[in-house]
């Protein structure tokens, strides 16, 4: 396999998503000894813009790119010329005109990196897009599930929090379910789109019912700067009733599996003594990341003289 | 055995694989001085299970077990802009290759390609005293300069022509030389 574009899990099927997960396996290989870069993307060169503030994902795909051997440029809207006026499509036919090959995009907007794909001519990929999706978030999460648990099918998945403002919960819930997860989402009913229901999950206003028999837990960060208007009263009453500490992680099963995508708000959606607990694979994650977008690069870059060849 | 492939003769039976690697564990310790500061590293597939029966033999030679790893090398390989190879398999390599001589097996030794990508898997692990190389078969038709130090057996070939190694656990244990099925069929 290798495909053009990565924007959304909705869209990507289930084999590819296994392909993904395999192939990561071996790049997390690669990351783990001495030298932890392989020649493979010598000589492609991808642009990383990011139009909203992102340490770990735009750390997490330049270093996936360095460690293929390709060749990084980082562009932040506050240094590039769309402050002064640019349209986002003139600036990256500027960039696209210095011959690079891939473009990581994330943007406040949905729907910005689709818009991409049809007026420009390198691959794209989708490193959030608004509330839409954040496609290598919902690969890294599923990785760093079989890394723990060997399977994802047949598990209880609960993600936890700011389901309607999170693009994390809807890469995690098309990931999930696809690859035969049963996903439960947990939250306040100001912060559930309506008929979330119809992806295929079931909804829980309660904690307490929603962490019930879970195998992963996955914990969103409450999204203060996407909120317009009060959601809930005050981020005291949201740590008391949906914060997840010790007592109620109890309520899960045992040996589950404790994520956050990150950045934290210690104290809030999660207790200090559970982000640093042992059910939690937070700082994996960070790992596997590296490797999850390294596999995707690497599907992205390759097998395009295919068609010379046959 | 691959599908479509006519097969046109046998170059090695199962005694035939079994004296050529007897004989390449003989000339490795030989050249090496012994087995001390030897390692040997299969490409994978097929050359780790060559390494392995390799082992096997120096162990009953010389007393002595080195260590075995296996290299997978698709992310070396020269033809990712023609094809995005997804069949990876670990690589394992649980020592250090530095200061050892490493002795690089493979079953075919062809355009010297996985030769050239396996070197590089291996620099990027350490820096070995010496890298070697010991194949099954020698076909010829070499695009880089490698020479193999331990050859089993050479087998001129066209380049209309395979080789067929029939080595897994279950199978014959048999070499052949087959002819590539046409385009299409």
């Amino acid at each position: 396999m290798s495909f053009r574009h990565l924007i959304t899990l909705q869209e990507l099927p289930k084999e590819d998503i296994q392909e993904i997960l395999n192939l990561a396996q071996s790049f997390k290989q690669v990351i783990l000894r001495p030298i932890k870069k392989v020649p493979t993307l010598k000589g492609k060169t991808i642009v990383n813009m990011f139009f909203e503030p992102s340490t770990r994902t735009r750390t997490s795909f330049e270093l996936a790119a360095k460690r293929l051997s390709a060749d990084v440029l980082n562009i932040q809207m506050s240094t590039s010329s769309v402050v002064k006026g640019e349209t986002l499509l003139d600036t990256l036919a500027t960039i696209e005109a210095m011959q690079i090959d891939m473009v990581v995009i994330r943007h406040s907007a949905s729907g910005v990196p689709l818009f991409l794909t049809k007026n420009i001519k390198s691959s794209v990929i989708n490193a959030g897009d608004g509330m839409h999706e954040h496609p290598t978030q919902g690969l890294l999460d599923m990785f760093s599930i079989i890394e723990k648990k060997k399977k994802i099918e047949g598990l209880n998945v609960s993600i936890v929090g700011d389901i309607a403002h999170s693009r994390v919960a809807r890469s995690n819930i098309w990931g999930l379910t696809k690859m035969g997860a049963k996903v439960k989402v947990v939250g306040p009913t100001t912060l559930m789109p309506k008929e979330i229901e119809k992806l295929g999950v079931t909804v829980c206003n309660d904690l307490k019912e929603g962490l019930k028999d879970a195998d992963v837990v996955n914990i969103l960060r409450v999204q203060l700067e996407r909120q317009k208007k009060n959601l809930f009263p005050t981020l005291r009453e949201y740590a008391t009733l949906f914060g997840v500490n010790s007592e109620k992680l109890k309520y899960a099963k045992p040996d589950c599996v404790v994520m956050h995508p990150g950045p934290m708000n210690r104290g809030i959606e999660i207790s200090p003594n559970v982000a640093d607990g042992i059910n939690s694979v937070i700082n994996e994650q960070v790992t596997n990341g590296v490797a999850v977008r390294m596999a995707v690069l690497y599907l992205m870059g390759g097998g395009k003289k295919d068609e010379a060849f046959n | 055995m691959q599908k479509n492939f006519k097969v046109k003769s046998e170059v090695l039976d199962r005694e035939g694989i079994d004296r050529a690697l007897t004989r390449i564990a003989h000339e490795i310790l030989e050249k090496n001085k012994g087995a001390k500061h030897l390692a040997l590293v299969g490409i994978r597939k097929r050359g780790d299970i060559l390494a392995e029966r390799i082992a096997e033999k120096i162990e009953s030679i010389e007393k002595v077990k080195v260590p075995v790893g296996a290299v997978d090398i698709t992310f070396y390989r020269d033809d990712y802009d023609i094809k995005a190879n997804v069949d990876i398999n670990a690589t394992d390599l649980n020592f250090s290759v530095d200061g050892l001589d490493i002795v690089i097996v493979d079953d075919v030794l062809f355009t010297g390609r996985s030769t050239r990508a396996a070197m590089d898997v291996i620099i990027d692990n350490g820096r070995p005293k010496s890298i070697q190389l010991a194949v099954l078969v020698d076909r010829g038709h070499r695009e880089l300069p490698i020479q193999a130090n331990y050859v089993g057996k050479n087998v001129p070939t066209s380049e209309k022509e395979t080789i067929i190694l029939d080595i897994e656990s279950n199978g014959e244990d048999k070499v052949y030389v087959a002819e590539k099925p046409e385009k299409g069929a």
